[in-house]
């Protein structure tokens, strides 16, 4: 376990089935550091797309507290919250028009302020997956499994993140795409020690290529 | 100006009724298997119509604010309840929102109206003119709540996954929001601004047939028909602006959050 002080950290968490007395996860404690590629491993059903929906503060809690740097994250500080620490679903959203405005969508939030689309950081993204410049005038709805994966996950990764955190980003991509969205998360990691990444998967071979290190959930509770 | 029209004895009414009958004979024949429906519609239509004619006849004899006011409650109050019934997506609360936004929009409209266009009309309250016009605003702010609340379960729930990721990537909940909130608010508005296009030229509108029937001057019932198409047309805006606001104040919450789980179809 890292020394450094967490990113992100889940105290005593907890969320029941919606209407439900049934907990989906309870008393969960994780913590992630700057530096660390944190993989949440643990069967089907275990509840570890719940947990990363609730680290990512998309759904509500029931228990406990999350804290972002050690600070409870207020209401009007959720957005913000967002910005730095970015979530990306398994099934990619795909928005209408081309890659390049899908890309720009960002850009259109109000955190975002005066930051501008940057072409040449994209392109320099784009090269990493493999693709060119063309790619960005490509049709979103023409877009396979996996060039919607690498470009949502561009989309993410061109907002500068602190933490990425991946639902089984490759669990319905072909072999090629799988690898070429766990290389680019594991260079982009590992070009700052300040970015952090949770990664659920459910495949052990990936675990051990990707993660520094494993959370495990087993039946709504979890151990490091 | 003395209207006059032709009184109409249950007998004519009776000759209509059998109109029905062809109704049926087509369902027979074709098997459409819609005789019990048509007959508990053809029912209902009559025992409704004729509660409703005891009700007006005695509210218009007795002349008092407080039943006026109270008649006028219940049928805001069904209106409410019947456009809920319309929606395929409904959450908790929906009642509440439906009624808040079809009371304040109608009732204001139709406040602005009895005191303002129709300044003449003493007292406020005259059943003769506020039922109806109240009715009227009612049926069709009724129509663009449905439509609006409809669509903005349907938009939510079908893109889900781009609601979601604009908050992953930092939007607030309006921005999250707003695209399925304008969509419903323009589903809600397009068929009355439909009907505002094809006045006349379609159709003639139920009431100002009624009053050309009942033997007003024309040019009266076009000016009374004008003016309840704006008013008609100010109801539904306000009415669905107002339900689907509320309903995505109950849908994303102060944490920016989307509560998918809210919404159930029924």
């Amino acid at each position: 376990m890292s020394s450094a002080s967490p990113l992100l950290q889940a105290r005593h968490l907890g969320r029941r089935v919606p209407g439900a007395q049934q907990w989906l996860l309870k008393d969960i404690n994780l913590q992630i550091a700057a530096g660390e590629r944190l993989a949440i491993i643990g069967p089907t059903g275990s509840g570890k797309s719940v947990l990363l929906r609730a680290l990512s503060m998309l759904d509500p809690i029931d228990a406990g507290e999350i804290l972002w740097r050690g600070n409870a994250i207020t209401n009007a500080d959720v957005p913000n919250f967002r910005r730095q620490a970015i979530y990306l679903r398994q099934r990619p959203a795909i928005f209408e028009g081309t890659v390049e405005t899908n890309l720009r969508i960002a850009y259109s939030l109000r955190i975002r302020g005066n930051l501008e689309f940057q072409k040449t950081r994209v392109i320099d993204l784009l090269k990493q997956a493999g693709r060119d410049e063309n790619f960005l005038d490509k049709s979103a709805a023409e877009l396979s499994g996996g060039e919607a994966q690498i470009t949502a996950l561009i989309r993410a990764l061109q907002c500068d993140p602190t933490l990425l955190m991946l639902d089984e980003p490759t669990a319905s991509l072909d072999p090629a795409s799988a690898t070429a969205v766990e290389q680019m998360v594991v260079d982009w990691q590992q070009a700052d020690d300040s970015r952090a990444v949770i990664w659920v998967s459910h495949d052990p071979a990936q675990v051990l290529r990707i993660a520094t290190r494993e959370f495990a959930l087993d039946n709504a509770t979890g151990k490091e | 100006m003395k209207a006059t029209y032709v009184e109409l004895s249950n007998y004519e009414v009776a000759f209509a009724a059998a109109l029905i009958i062809i109704n049926g004979l087509i369902s027979l024949s074709l098997r459409l298997g819609l005789e019990r429906m048509l007959f508990l519609g053809a029912l209902r239509t009559i025992v409704q119509l004729v509660l409703v004619g005891f009700v007006l006849k005695w509210v218009f004899a007795v002349q008092q604010w407080y039943i006026v006011v109270a008649v006028m409650l219940v049928m805001t109050a069904i209106a409410a309840i019947a456009a809920v019934r319309r929606t395929g997506l409904v959450y908790p609360g929906v009642y509440l929102d439906s009624m808040l936004s079809i009371c304040a929009s109608c009732w204001i409209v139709s406040a602005f109206a009895l005191l303002t266009v129709m300044r003449q009309v003493t007292p406020w309250y005259d059943p003769q003119y506020a039922i109806p016009l109240l009715g009227m605003i009612l049926g069709n702010t009724l129509n663009g709540i449905a439509l609006g609340l409809n669509q903005l379960g349907e938009e939510l729930s079908s893109r889900r996954d781009r609601v979601e990721t604009l908050l992953s990537l930092g939007a607030t909940r309006w921005e999250a929001g707003r695209e399925p909130v304008r969509q419903a608010i323009r589903t809600g508005m397009i068929p009355i601004i439909n009907s505002m296009m094809v006045v006349g030229i379609v159709s003639l509108p139920g009431m100002m047939t009624g009053q050309l029937i009942a033997g007003v001057d024309p040019g009266q019932a076009v000016k009374y028909q004008i003016v309840i198409m704006f008013l008609i047309a100010s109801g539904t805006a306000m009415g669905t602006v107002g339900v689907v606001l509320l309903g995505f104040r109950r849908l994303f919450n102060s944490r920016h959050q989307f509560c998918y789980s809210k919404l159930q179809r029924r």
